[in-house]
């Protein structure tokens, strides 16, 4: 695992995993289409990968599809930072 | 473009792959007017069946009140029955702003805006007021309307988890580059029924020069020792900034909205919100009902108080009968079932036996988090409760999930 696939599935566990939730989340476990992140609050993960990567996602490509595990999501970020 | 034969099957097999995903709304035709008893068609074309209701916003019972529906006769005989024009062409009369200065003295606001819906009012105060140097911090489980209303706005948003305090400010502290941070919250969570600890908020909020919105559809009337809402119930009263809340549920149960609080951002409301600018001023039957359901509850909090003994008698009783529920001290008492069937199965049961309520599950709630809603209303009497809880003892007895905890019914049933 990348250091970018660490540093985003730490986040996202932090972020959206409760400690009394009984789940494993992995870099290709559904984030979006599970239900784990909801359309809404997806935004804080790209205000994050941001900061973070000092990139800008455009809202055409922060979509629930390329948010929806971190293997994509580390994708998408790898596409803007060249 | 003509609507063709193949434009009709496009919008079918969506209608198809909703009633596929488990989705669809059925039709359900209430034959009364709305109470704690009333009489319902369903499935459509059915015989009447006359039921409890313990799914509705009656929290104060006030929907068929005879002082409020007079007032409504009175509002139509006085006002006439439409204004025909937005607010600010020729649309408001002096029963509006009358409604606006109580709704002002009640919630101790200083101003107050009135909208068609609180829908309009979440959908049009955040840009109104905010612009792209400026963000929100929102709850994650905020009412579909704020989300709607914070979607429409050019300010920059972000999230905190569910009433989680330590991430509030962990996003307060990330924000602090921002012009202006606006906390946003409801203060009952319509799906859980648990309070916003506004308390601790809007301490967070101090700390870190930020403004705070709170949803109080679900509390105005109630919430409180007399009912202000929310913010009453934490003794923060001079401390939230802005009040979003309706006079469709609590406060008389017909429609109509408003957002009430700082006298310059309600006078933003008033000069840029698009919904109030560009829709219809709410009809004078209701705004004359309104300002008799604020003289209500303002007068009295008999009915209040009422609410309050159903709601501890109602959470007493279905705990002890080995259910699960959610919320805490708020007439909203989610039974928690987990999974999306089981839900919908316990509800279809329970209107067997005369009791209306429904399911609810994932994307309404969180996956995994499906339950039945149910709702108190100072219309309920203590007979009314006993037949619910004796009915959802039946049904959760079919279902053996009777003393059964979060982990024995997902054991059961899956999420």
């Amino acid at each position: 695992m990348s250091e970018m696939h660490e540093t985003v599935l730490e986040y996202v566990i932090d972020e959206y995993v409760d400690e009394d939730d009984d789940l494993e989340v992995g870099v290709d476990t559904p984030l979006i289409s599970s239900g784990i992140v909801d359309s809404f609050s997806m935004v804080s993960l790209k205000v994050f990968l941001e900061k973070k990567y000092k990139i800008s996602l455009p809202d055409s490509e922060a979509t629930p599809e390329a948010f929806d595990t971190v293997n994509s999501i580390c994708e998408l970020v790898k596409k803007h930072t060249g | 473009m003509a609507y063709s034969n193949q434009t009709r099957d496009l919008f079918a097999a969506e209608i198809e792959e909703i009633k596929g995903k488990g989705l669809y709304k059925e039709k359900r035709f209430i034959c009364s007017p709305q109470g704690a008893e009333i009489e319902v068609e369903y499935p459509e074309g059915a015989e009447h069946a006359h039921v409890l209701n313990f799914c509705a916003n009656n929290y104060l019972g006030l929907s068929s009140h005879p002082d409020v529906i007079q007032a409504a006769h009175e509002g139509l005989d006085q006002r006439g029955y439409g204004m025909s024009s937005v607010r600010f062409i020729c649309g408001t009369q002096d029963i509006h702003r009358t409604l606006q200065n109580k709704v002002s003295k009640f919630l101790g606001m200083e101003e107050t805006l009135l909208f068609p819906s609180c829908m309009d009012a979440n959908a049009g105060v955040f840009e109104a007021v905010l612009g792209p140097e400026d963000v929100i911090i929102a709850d994650r489980l905020i009412h579909a309307s704020l989300v709607d209303g914070i979607r429409l706005c050019s300010a920059h948003y972000d999230t905190f988890k569910h009433m989680d305090m330590k991430h509030l400010r962990k996003k307060l502290e990330l924000h602090q580059d921002k012009r202006t941070r606006l906390i946003v919250c409801d203060g009952v969570f319509s799906m859980d029924g648990d309070l916003m600890p506004l308390d601790e908020a809007c301490a967070l909020a101090e700390e870190y020069n930020a403004m705070i919105l709170v949803d109080e559809s679900h509390a105005s009337g109630f919430i409180g020792k007399t009912g202000r809402g929310t913010h009453e119930h934490f003794g923060v009263m001079d401390k939230v900034d802005l009040i979003t809340t309706t006079f469709g549920k609590g406060l008389g149960g017909a429609s109509g909205g408003c957002v009430s609080g700082r006298a310059e951002l309600i006078e933003l409301c008033r000069q840029k919100a698009r919904p109030y600018l560009f829709s219809n001023s709410l009809a004078p039957s209701i705004v004359n009902a309104s300002i008799k359901v604020i003289d209500l509850v303002s007068s009295t909090t008999e009915r209040r108080d009422k609410l309050e003994w159903n709601t501890k008698y109602f959470r007493e009783k279905i705990t002890a009968a080995g259910l699960v529920v959610g919320g805490k001290d708020t007439p909203i008492v989610p039974v928690m079932l987990f999974n999306a069937k089981l839900a919908n199965d316990m509800a279809r049961d329970m209107y067997a036996e005369g009791i209306y309520v429904i399911g609810f599950f994932f994307p309404v709630v969180p996956a995994g988090a499906a339950r039945i809603r149910v709702q108190l209303s100072a219309a309920h009497e203590k007979e009314h409760i006993d037949k619910a809880v004796a009915a959802f003892a039946k049904i959760g007895e079919k279902y053996g999930i009777i003393g059964l905890d979060k982990k024995g019914i997902i054991e059961k049933y899956g999420m």
